[in-house]
Protein backbone atom coordinates (compact mmCIF):
# COMPACT_ATOMS: atom_id res chain seq x y z
CA UNK A 1 0.00 0.00 0.00
CA UNK A 2 1.38 3.88 -1.04
CA UNK A 3 2.24 5.12 2.56
CA UNK A 4 0.58 8.36 1.49
CA UNK A 5 -3.00 6.76 1.57
CA UNK A 6 -4.89 7.21 4.67
CA UNK A 7 -6.15 4.33 6.26
CA UNK A 8 -9.54 2.39 4.97
CA UNK A 9 -11.41 4.36 7.61
CA UNK A 10 -10.98 7.30 6.88
CA UNK A 11 -13.41 7.02 4.05
CA UNK A 12 -17.33 7.48 4.96
CA UNK A 13 -18.72 4.21 5.39
CA UNK A 14 -21.92 6.26 3.74
CA UNK A 15 -19.43 6.18 0.72
CA UNK A 16 -18.05 2.88 0.88
CA UNK A 17 -21.95 1.70 0.73
CA UNK A 18 -23.15 3.71 -1.93
CA UNK A 19 -19.91 2.37 -3.40
CA UNK A 20 -21.13 -1.78 -3.37
CA UNK A 21 -25.03 -0.47 -4.01
CA UNK A 22 -24.14 1.29 -7.51
CA UNK A 23 -21.56 -1.74 -8.46
CA UNK A 24 -24.29 -4.49 -7.68
CA UNK A 25 -26.59 -2.00 -9.30
CA UNK A 26 -24.38 -2.35 -12.59
CA UNK A 27 -24.07 -6.00 -12.73
CA UNK A 28 -27.83 -6.47 -11.80
CA UNK A 29 -28.78 -4.17 -14.73
CA UNK A 30 -26.54 -5.47 -17.63
CA UNK A 31 -27.39 -9.08 -16.07
CA UNK A 32 -31.06 -8.56 -16.75
CA UNK A 33 -31.47 -5.97 -19.87
CA UNK A 34 -32.68 -7.92 -22.44
CA UNK A 35 -30.19 -8.40 -25.13
CA UNK A 36 -30.24 -6.56 -28.56
CA UNK A 37 -31.80 -8.65 -30.99
CA UNK A 38 -29.65 -9.91 -33.65
CA UNK A 39 -29.05 -8.06 -36.67
CA UNK A 40 -27.40 -9.69 -39.69
CA UNK A 41 -24.98 -7.09 -41.39
CA UNK A 42 -24.77 -7.78 -45.44
CA UNK A 43 -21.44 -6.97 -46.50
CA UNK A 44 -21.47 -3.62 -48.56
CA UNK A 45 -19.33 -2.46 -51.25
CA UNK A 46 -15.40 -1.65 -50.62
CA UNK A 47 -14.06 1.44 -50.65
CA UNK A 48 -11.46 2.53 -53.54
CA UNK A 49 -8.79 1.30 -53.35
CA UNK A 50 -6.70 4.62 -52.83
CA UNK A 51 -8.77 5.10 -49.68
CA UNK A 52 -8.35 1.31 -48.16
CA UNK A 53 -3.97 2.28 -48.86
CA UNK A 54 -4.73 5.87 -46.83
CA UNK A 55 -6.28 4.22 -44.08
CA UNK A 56 -3.72 1.33 -43.87
CA UNK A 57 -1.64 4.22 -43.13
CA UNK A 58 1.34 3.53 -45.45
CA UNK A 59 1.26 -0.26 -44.20
CA UNK A 60 -0.94 -2.03 -47.06
CA UNK A 61 0.03 -5.35 -45.91
CA UNK A 62 -1.26 -5.01 -42.42
CA UNK A 63 -4.40 -3.45 -43.89
CA UNK A 64 -5.08 -6.38 -46.31
CA UNK A 65 -4.34 -8.80 -43.48
CA UNK A 66 -6.56 -7.76 -41.01
CA UNK A 67 -9.65 -6.69 -43.77
CA UNK A 68 -9.10 -10.63 -45.03
CA UNK A 69 -9.50 -12.34 -41.24
CA UNK A 70 -12.75 -9.89 -40.69
CA UNK A 71 -14.13 -11.08 -44.15
CA UNK A 72 -13.06 -14.70 -43.01
CA UNK A 73 -15.17 -13.71 -39.85
CA UNK A 74 -18.07 -11.93 -41.31
CA UNK A 75 -20.07 -15.35 -41.80
CA UNK A 76 -19.83 -15.61 -37.93
CA UNK A 77 -22.35 -12.72 -36.47
CA UNK A 78 -23.80 -11.84 -33.18
CA UNK A 79 -23.32 -15.88 -32.39
CA UNK A 80 -25.28 -17.09 -35.50
CA UNK A 81 -23.32 -18.08 -38.53
CA UNK A 82 -24.75 -17.00 -41.96
CA UNK A 83 -24.13 -19.27 -44.89
CA UNK A 84 -22.17 -18.33 -47.38
CA UNK A 85 -25.77 -18.50 -49.92
CA UNK A 86 -26.71 -15.84 -48.16
CA UNK A 87 -23.93 -13.32 -49.26
CA UNK A 88 -24.22 -11.21 -51.98
CA UNK A 89 -20.85 -12.45 -54.22
CA UNK A 90 -20.27 -9.36 -56.33
CA UNK A 91 -19.53 -7.53 -53.41
CA UNK A 92 -17.27 -10.07 -51.63
CA UNK A 93 -15.18 -10.83 -55.31
CA UNK A 94 -14.96 -7.34 -55.23
CA UNK A 95 -13.60 -7.56 -51.59
CA UNK A 96 -10.93 -10.01 -52.26
CA UNK A 97 -9.57 -8.55 -55.51
CA UNK A 98 -9.39 -5.59 -53.23
CA UNK A 99 -7.14 -7.43 -50.67
CA UNK A 100 -5.12 -8.62 -53.41
CA UNK A 101 -4.30 -5.38 -54.31
CA UNK A 102 -3.55 -4.37 -51.35
CA UNK A 103 -0.80 -7.05 -50.92
CA UNK A 104 -0.67 -8.81 -54.06
CA UNK A 105 1.75 -11.31 -52.71
CA UNK A 106 -0.45 -12.87 -50.54
CA UNK A 107 -2.23 -15.88 -51.61
CA UNK A 108 -4.51 -16.00 -48.33
CA UNK A 109 -7.47 -14.65 -50.79
CA UNK A 110 -7.19 -16.96 -53.62
CA UNK A 111 -7.40 -19.52 -51.08
CA UNK A 112 -10.40 -18.34 -49.44
CA UNK A 113 -12.01 -18.03 -52.95
CA UNK A 114 -11.13 -21.27 -54.25
CA UNK A 115 -11.87 -23.47 -50.58
CA UNK A 116 -14.35 -21.53 -48.87
CA UNK A 117 -16.36 -19.50 -50.77
CA UNK A 118 -16.55 -21.92 -53.45
CA UNK A 119 -17.82 -24.25 -51.47
CA UNK A 120 -21.25 -22.58 -51.34
CA UNK A 121 -24.69 -24.59 -52.46
CA UNK A 122 -25.12 -22.60 -55.49
CA UNK A 123 -23.56 -22.81 -58.98
CA UNK A 124 -24.10 -19.14 -60.20
CA UNK A 125 -22.00 -18.50 -56.81
CA UNK A 126 -19.48 -21.23 -57.13
CA UNK A 127 -18.69 -20.18 -60.89
CA UNK A 128 -18.30 -16.71 -59.71
CA UNK A 129 -15.56 -17.45 -57.19
CA UNK A 130 -14.04 -20.12 -59.54
CA UNK A 131 -13.74 -17.33 -62.14
CA UNK A 132 -12.62 -14.85 -59.92
CA UNK A 133 -9.70 -17.53 -59.01
CA UNK A 134 -9.26 -17.74 -63.05
CA UNK A 135 -8.96 -14.22 -63.64
CA UNK A 136 -6.78 -13.49 -60.66
CA UNK A 137 -4.51 -16.19 -61.85
CA UNK A 138 -2.97 -14.12 -65.17
CA UNK A 139 -1.49 -11.56 -62.78
CA UNK A 140 0.81 -13.72 -61.11
CA UNK A 141 0.78 -17.58 -62.78
CA UNK A 142 3.75 -18.46 -61.04
CA UNK A 143 2.32 -17.87 -57.47
CA UNK A 144 -1.14 -18.56 -58.15
CA UNK A 145 -1.29 -21.59 -60.14
CA UNK A 146 -1.76 -24.59 -57.33
CA UNK A 147 -5.99 -21.88 -56.87
CA UNK A 148 -6.74 -22.15 -60.34
CA UNK A 149 -5.72 -26.09 -60.26
CA UNK A 150 -8.34 -26.29 -56.95
CA UNK A 151 -10.58 -24.35 -59.43
CA UNK A 152 -9.97 -26.93 -62.05
CA UNK A 153 -10.69 -30.13 -59.67
CA UNK A 154 -14.00 -28.44 -58.66
CA UNK A 155 -15.28 -27.64 -61.99
CA UNK A 156 -14.52 -31.57 -63.00
CA UNK A 157 -15.67 -33.00 -59.78
CA UNK A 158 -18.67 -30.99 -58.41
CA UNK A 159 -19.80 -29.08 -61.01
CA UNK A 160 -19.29 -31.94 -63.33
CA UNK A 161 -18.68 -29.14 -66.38
CA UNK A 162 -15.51 -30.65 -68.08
CA UNK A 163 -15.25 -27.53 -70.55
CA UNK A 164 -15.05 -25.21 -67.86
CA UNK A 165 -12.26 -27.48 -65.92
CA UNK A 166 -10.47 -27.80 -69.41
CA UNK A 167 -10.48 -24.02 -69.18
CA UNK A 168 -9.13 -23.80 -66.26
CA UNK A 169 -6.35 -26.19 -66.78
CA UNK A 170 -5.64 -24.99 -70.27
CA UNK A 171 -4.53 -21.81 -68.89
CA UNK A 172 -2.44 -23.30 -66.28
CA UNK A 173 -0.64 -25.20 -69.09
CA UNK A 174 -0.09 -21.90 -71.00
CA UNK A 175 1.38 -20.36 -68.43
CA UNK A 176 3.51 -23.23 -67.00
CA UNK A 177 7.19 -22.28 -66.08
CA UNK A 178 9.64 -24.65 -64.51
CA UNK A 179 8.08 -24.27 -60.61
CA UNK A 180 5.13 -25.80 -61.84
CA UNK A 181 4.66 -29.54 -60.76
CA UNK A 182 4.02 -31.88 -63.83
CA UNK A 183 0.67 -32.75 -62.58
CA UNK A 184 -0.63 -28.85 -62.87
CA UNK A 185 0.63 -29.00 -66.62
CA UNK A 186 -0.72 -31.99 -67.59
CA UNK A 187 -4.52 -31.75 -65.92
CA UNK A 188 -5.54 -30.93 -69.30
CA UNK A 189 -4.78 -34.17 -70.77
CA UNK A 190 -6.60 -36.01 -68.21
CA UNK A 191 -9.95 -33.54 -69.00
CA UNK A 192 -9.68 -34.47 -72.42
CA UNK A 193 -9.54 -37.80 -71.87
CA UNK A 194 -12.50 -37.47 -69.95
CA UNK A 195 -14.51 -35.80 -72.33
CA UNK A 196 -13.48 -38.18 -75.26
CA UNK A 197 -11.05 -35.87 -76.97
CA UNK A 198 -9.00 -38.60 -77.78
CA UNK A 199 -6.84 -37.10 -80.94
CA UNK A 200 -6.06 -33.77 -78.81
CA UNK A 201 -4.96 -35.74 -76.41
CA UNK A 202 -2.87 -37.74 -78.75
CA UNK A 203 -1.68 -34.22 -79.93
CA UNK A 204 -0.62 -33.01 -76.41
CA UNK A 205 1.04 -35.64 -75.57
CA UNK A 206 2.87 -35.84 -79.00
CA UNK A 207 3.72 -32.14 -78.70
CA UNK A 208 5.09 -32.88 -74.72
CA UNK A 209 7.29 -35.15 -76.53
CA UNK A 210 8.96 -33.24 -79.21
CA UNK A 211 9.03 -30.18 -76.88
CA UNK A 212 11.49 -32.57 -74.42
CA UNK A 213 8.55 -31.51 -71.39
CA UNK A 214 8.42 -35.30 -70.47
CA UNK A 215 11.55 -35.93 -69.43
CA UNK A 216 11.97 -38.09 -66.32
CA UNK A 217 11.68 -42.32 -67.22
CA UNK A 218 8.64 -43.04 -65.57
CA UNK A 219 6.49 -40.20 -67.16
CA UNK A 220 7.97 -41.51 -70.49
CA UNK A 221 6.90 -45.09 -69.94
CA UNK A 222 3.37 -43.94 -68.81
CA UNK A 223 2.63 -41.53 -71.47
CA UNK A 224 3.87 -44.13 -74.12
CA UNK A 225 1.56 -46.51 -72.59
CA UNK A 226 -1.06 -44.15 -72.91
CA UNK A 227 -0.40 -43.08 -76.59
CA UNK A 228 -0.84 -47.06 -76.90
CA UNK A 229 -3.81 -47.13 -75.46
CA UNK A 230 -5.45 -44.06 -77.30
CA UNK A 231 -4.49 -45.48 -81.14
CA UNK A 232 -5.82 -48.72 -80.16
CA UNK A 233 -8.68 -47.21 -78.79
CA UNK A 234 -9.44 -45.18 -82.28
CA UNK A 235 -8.58 -48.45 -84.10
CA UNK A 236 -11.41 -50.10 -82.60
CA UNK A 237 -13.51 -47.07 -82.63
CA UNK A 238 -12.38 -46.63 -86.37
CA UNK A 239 -13.67 -50.71 -86.91
CA UNK A 240 -16.77 -50.32 -85.23
CA UNK A 241 -17.80 -46.84 -87.34
CA UNK A 242 -17.06 -49.10 -90.13
CA UNK B 1 29.04 20.23 -21.24
CA UNK B 2 29.26 16.52 -22.11
CA UNK B 3 29.16 15.93 -18.14
CA UNK B 4 25.76 18.44 -17.88
CA UNK B 5 24.56 15.94 -21.28
CA UNK B 6 24.46 12.69 -19.54
CA UNK B 7 23.20 14.22 -16.28
CA UNK B 8 20.20 15.60 -17.96
CA UNK B 9 19.86 11.90 -19.82
CA UNK B 10 19.95 9.90 -16.57
CA UNK B 11 17.98 12.30 -15.12
CA UNK B 12 15.52 10.97 -17.89
CA UNK B 13 15.81 7.51 -17.47
CA UNK B 14 15.20 7.82 -13.94
CA UNK B 15 11.55 9.35 -14.58
CA UNK B 16 10.52 6.74 -16.74
CA UNK B 17 11.72 4.08 -13.98
CA UNK B 18 9.70 6.26 -11.39
CA UNK B 19 6.94 6.76 -13.39
CA UNK B 20 6.75 2.82 -14.06
CA UNK B 21 7.16 4.08 -17.86
CA UNK B 22 8.66 0.35 -18.63
CA UNK B 23 5.46 -1.36 -16.99
CA UNK B 24 3.29 -0.33 -19.58
CA UNK B 25 6.07 -1.46 -22.21
CA UNK B 26 5.81 -4.97 -20.91
CA UNK B 27 1.79 -4.49 -20.79
CA UNK B 28 1.75 -3.86 -24.55
CA UNK B 29 4.57 -6.98 -25.22
CA UNK B 30 1.87 -9.01 -23.54
CA UNK B 31 -1.22 -7.79 -25.32
CA UNK B 32 1.23 -8.06 -28.73
CA UNK B 33 1.80 -12.02 -27.91
CA UNK B 34 -2.06 -12.41 -27.03
CA UNK B 35 -2.61 -10.61 -30.41
CA UNK B 36 -0.11 -13.36 -32.17
CA UNK B 37 -1.83 -16.34 -30.48
CA UNK B 38 -5.29 -14.95 -31.58
CA UNK B 39 -4.12 -15.18 -35.02
CA UNK B 40 -2.23 -17.87 -35.03
CA UNK B 41 -5.70 -19.98 -33.88
CA UNK B 42 -7.79 -18.00 -36.94
CA UNK B 43 -5.49 -17.92 -39.42
CA UNK B 44 -5.17 -21.09 -42.37
CA UNK B 45 -2.29 -20.10 -44.21
CA UNK B 46 0.44 -17.58 -44.19
CA UNK B 47 0.13 -17.86 -40.05
CA UNK B 48 3.45 -16.54 -39.14
CA UNK B 49 3.52 -13.62 -42.07
CA UNK B 50 -0.05 -12.86 -40.57
CA UNK B 51 1.49 -13.15 -37.52
CA UNK B 52 4.47 -11.28 -37.70
CA UNK B 53 2.79 -8.54 -39.49
CA UNK B 54 0.00 -7.94 -37.20
CA UNK B 55 2.57 -7.80 -34.10
CA UNK B 56 4.42 -5.36 -35.90
CA UNK B 57 1.65 -3.13 -36.78
CA UNK B 58 0.33 -2.87 -33.12
CA UNK B 59 4.02 -2.85 -31.43
CA UNK B 60 5.06 -0.10 -33.52
CA UNK B 61 1.71 1.90 -32.93
CA UNK B 62 2.20 1.47 -29.11
CA UNK B 63 5.52 2.68 -29.28
CA UNK B 64 4.56 5.82 -31.07
CA UNK B 65 1.77 6.76 -28.61
CA UNK B 66 4.24 5.58 -25.42
CA UNK B 67 7.21 7.47 -26.74
CA UNK B 68 5.39 10.91 -27.74
CA UNK B 69 3.15 10.86 -24.67
CA UNK B 70 6.10 10.42 -22.56
CA UNK B 71 8.27 13.28 -23.92
CA UNK B 72 5.28 15.51 -23.71
CA UNK B 73 4.24 14.81 -20.12
CA UNK B 74 8.20 15.06 -19.07
CA UNK B 75 8.19 18.23 -20.38
CA UNK B 76 4.93 19.69 -19.67
CA UNK B 77 5.55 18.98 -15.99
CA UNK B 78 9.24 20.44 -16.67
CA UNK B 79 7.07 23.84 -17.12
CA UNK B 80 4.69 23.02 -14.62
CA UNK B 81 6.73 22.68 -11.85
CA UNK B 82 9.70 24.85 -13.13
CA UNK B 83 12.22 22.76 -13.40
CA UNK B 84 13.06 24.30 -16.92
CA UNK B 85 13.82 27.58 -14.83
CA UNK B 86 15.75 26.06 -12.39
CA UNK B 87 17.89 24.48 -15.28
CA UNK B 88 18.19 27.51 -16.89
CA UNK B 89 19.57 29.40 -13.90
CA UNK B 90 22.49 27.22 -14.18
CA UNK B 91 25.50 28.04 -16.12
CA UNK B 92 23.99 25.62 -18.49
CA UNK B 93 23.47 26.63 -22.28
CA UNK B 94 19.97 25.94 -24.07
CA UNK B 95 21.12 23.73 -26.46
CA UNK B 96 22.79 21.76 -24.05
CA UNK B 97 20.01 21.33 -22.06
CA UNK B 98 17.78 20.50 -25.42
CA UNK B 99 20.68 17.73 -26.21
CA UNK B 100 20.62 16.54 -22.45
CA UNK B 101 17.19 15.92 -23.05
CA UNK B 102 16.40 14.40 -26.27
CA UNK B 103 19.52 12.61 -25.46
CA UNK B 104 17.58 11.19 -22.22
CA UNK B 105 14.23 10.54 -24.81
CA UNK B 106 16.46 8.55 -27.30
CA UNK B 107 18.09 6.50 -25.21
CA UNK B 108 14.49 5.29 -24.17
CA UNK B 109 13.37 4.94 -27.54
CA UNK B 110 16.33 2.41 -28.08
CA UNK B 111 15.11 0.14 -25.27
CA UNK B 112 11.61 0.41 -26.45
CA UNK B 113 12.92 -0.48 -29.83
CA UNK B 114 15.02 -3.26 -28.89
CA UNK B 115 12.50 -5.07 -26.31
CA UNK B 116 9.91 -4.61 -29.59
CA UNK B 117 12.22 -6.10 -31.85
CA UNK B 118 13.10 -9.18 -29.76
CA UNK B 119 9.39 -10.32 -29.53
CA UNK B 120 9.86 -10.47 -33.62
CA UNK B 121 13.39 -12.39 -33.41
CA UNK B 122 11.45 -15.33 -32.71
CA UNK B 123 8.71 -15.24 -35.49
CA UNK B 124 11.49 -13.96 -38.53
CA UNK B 125 15.06 -14.27 -39.53
CA UNK B 126 17.23 -11.95 -37.66
CA UNK B 127 18.27 -9.49 -40.43
CA UNK B 128 14.98 -8.99 -41.62
CA UNK B 129 14.12 -8.44 -37.27
CA UNK B 130 17.17 -6.77 -37.14
CA UNK B 131 16.46 -3.96 -40.24
CA UNK B 132 12.81 -3.69 -38.70
CA UNK B 133 14.24 -2.66 -34.70
CA UNK B 134 16.38 -0.40 -36.45
CA UNK B 135 13.53 1.31 -38.50
CA UNK B 136 11.84 1.40 -35.29
CA UNK B 137 14.07 3.11 -33.59
CA UNK B 138 14.98 5.65 -36.39
CA UNK B 139 10.86 6.11 -36.27
CA UNK B 140 10.86 6.89 -32.60
CA UNK B 141 13.70 9.23 -32.89
CA UNK B 142 12.01 11.55 -35.42
CA UNK B 143 8.82 11.22 -33.19
CA UNK B 144 10.55 12.21 -29.71
CA UNK B 145 12.01 15.35 -31.79
CA UNK B 146 8.68 16.08 -32.97
CA UNK B 147 7.51 15.25 -29.35
CA UNK B 148 9.93 17.98 -27.46
CA UNK B 149 9.41 20.88 -30.39
CA UNK B 150 5.02 20.45 -30.17
CA UNK B 151 6.26 20.87 -26.60
CA UNK B 152 8.10 23.76 -26.72
CA UNK B 153 5.72 25.04 -29.38
CA UNK B 154 2.48 24.84 -27.65
CA UNK B 155 2.62 23.85 -23.62
CA UNK B 156 0.02 21.91 -23.36
CA UNK B 157 -0.23 17.79 -23.53
CA UNK B 158 -3.45 17.98 -25.51
CA UNK B 159 -2.64 19.94 -28.11
CA UNK B 160 1.34 18.62 -28.73
CA UNK B 161 -0.32 15.12 -28.31
CA UNK B 162 -2.86 15.68 -31.38
CA UNK B 163 -0.23 17.75 -33.13
CA UNK B 164 1.79 15.28 -32.88
CA UNK B 165 -0.69 12.13 -34.17
CA UNK B 166 -1.94 14.30 -36.86
CA UNK B 167 1.72 14.84 -38.25
CA UNK B 168 2.41 10.96 -37.68
CA UNK B 169 -1.22 9.80 -39.81
CA UNK B 170 -0.07 12.33 -42.61
CA UNK B 171 3.60 11.45 -42.91
CA UNK B 172 2.23 7.96 -43.13
CA UNK B 173 -0.42 8.46 -45.67
CA UNK B 174 1.28 11.20 -47.50
CA UNK B 175 2.56 8.67 -50.35
CA UNK B 176 -0.83 7.50 -50.83
CA UNK B 177 -2.50 10.54 -50.56
CA UNK B 178 0.05 12.13 -52.92
CA UNK B 179 -0.95 8.74 -55.64
CA UNK B 180 -4.54 10.17 -55.48
CA UNK B 181 -3.88 13.33 -55.73
CA UNK B 182 -2.18 12.87 -58.58
CA UNK B 183 -4.97 10.45 -60.79
CA UNK B 184 -7.55 12.76 -59.75
CA UNK B 185 -6.34 16.51 -59.72
CA UNK B 186 -3.86 16.03 -62.66
CA UNK B 187 -6.79 15.95 -65.00
CA UNK B 188 -8.49 18.65 -63.94
CA UNK B 189 -7.96 22.31 -65.41
CA UNK B 190 -9.54 24.21 -62.12
CA UNK B 191 -6.97 26.71 -59.98
CA UNK B 192 -8.34 25.19 -57.02
CA UNK B 193 -7.32 21.76 -58.00
CA UNK B 194 -4.05 23.10 -59.32
CA UNK B 195 -3.72 24.54 -55.50
CA UNK B 196 -4.14 21.51 -53.57
CA UNK B 197 -2.01 19.34 -56.04
CA UNK B 198 0.57 21.73 -55.38
CA UNK B 199 0.07 21.77 -51.70
CA UNK B 200 -0.01 17.92 -51.16
CA UNK B 201 3.35 17.82 -53.38
CA UNK B 202 4.44 20.59 -50.90
CA UNK B 203 3.56 18.66 -48.00
CA UNK B 204 5.34 15.31 -49.66
CA UNK B 205 8.49 17.25 -49.68
CA UNK B 206 8.86 18.73 -46.33
CA UNK B 207 7.29 15.35 -44.64
CA UNK B 208 9.32 12.19 -43.81
CA UNK B 209 8.27 9.44 -45.95
CA UNK B 210 7.37 7.36 -43.03
CA UNK B 211 5.87 4.98 -45.14
CA UNK B 212 9.52 3.44 -45.86
CA UNK B 213 9.93 2.98 -42.01
CA UNK B 214 9.28 -0.36 -40.15
CA UNK B 215 7.66 -1.97 -43.45
CA UNK B 216 5.51 -5.08 -42.86
CA UNK B 217 6.90 -6.12 -45.92
CA UNK B 218 10.40 -6.78 -44.66
CA UNK B 219 8.41 -9.41 -41.81
CA UNK B 220 6.27 -10.94 -44.48
CA UNK B 221 8.05 -11.27 -47.66
CA UNK B 222 11.75 -11.11 -46.04
CA UNK B 223 12.28 -8.42 -48.65
CA UNK B 224 14.30 -5.66 -46.42
CA UNK B 225 17.95 -4.87 -47.88
CA UNK B 226 21.03 -2.76 -46.66
CA UNK B 227 19.96 -0.15 -48.97
CA UNK B 228 16.74 0.66 -47.46
CA UNK B 229 19.03 0.65 -44.30
CA UNK B 230 20.64 3.39 -45.32
CA UNK B 231 17.89 5.58 -46.56
CA UNK B 232 16.00 5.27 -43.51
CA UNK B 233 19.01 6.03 -42.03
CA UNK B 234 19.82 9.24 -43.81
CA UNK B 235 16.16 10.37 -43.50
CA UNK B 236 16.87 10.42 -39.84
CA UNK B 237 19.41 11.87 -39.46
CA UNK B 238 18.21 15.36 -41.87
CA UNK B 239 14.56 15.17 -39.95
CA UNK B 240 16.28 14.72 -36.38
CA UNK B 241 18.39 17.52 -36.86
CA UNK B 242 16.09 19.75 -38.60
CA UNK B 243 13.06 19.30 -35.79
CA UNK B 244 16.04 19.89 -33.00
CA UNK B 245 16.78 22.98 -34.78
CA UNK B 246 13.38 24.29 -35.26
CA UNK B 247 12.82 23.10 -31.08
CA UNK B 248 16.45 25.65 -30.39
CA UNK B 249 15.00 28.07 -32.65
CA UNK B 250 12.21 28.09 -30.53
CA UNK B 251 13.37 27.47 -27.19
CA UNK B 252 16.27 30.67 -27.49
CA UNK B 253 12.96 32.68 -28.41
CA UNK B 254 11.51 31.94 -25.01
CA UNK B 255 10.82 34.46 -22.37
CA UNK B 256 11.83 32.18 -19.52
Amino acid sequence: MNRKQRSLTAVPKKIIVTLVLILTLQITWNHYLPSFPAKIEHLTTPPQLELLQILSLGDNIVGSKLLMLWLQAFDSQSGQFLSYRQFDYDTLRIWLKRILQLDPKSQYPLLAASHFYSMVNDTTKKKQMLNFVYKQFFIDPDNRWQWLAHASLIAKHRLKDLPLALKYAQAIAAHSSENMPFWAKEMQIFILEDMGELEQVRLIVGGMFANGQITELNEIKYFNEKLENLENLEKQLGRVIK
Amino acid sequence: MIKQIITLATLVIIEALHTRFFMIIFAFLLTGFGIVSFVGQIAIIETVAYQSSLLAAFLRLSAIYIISLFVIVSMVNEFNNNAIHLWLSLPMKRATYLIGKFSGFMLIACIIAILFGLSLFILVPYSQAGLWTFSLFCELLIIAALSLLCVFTFHNTIQALSAVIAFYILARSIYSIQLVAQNLLNSSQSWSDYFIAKFIYLLSIILPNLEQFTQSDWLTYYSGEIIDLLQITAQTIIYVILLISMSMFDLYRKNL
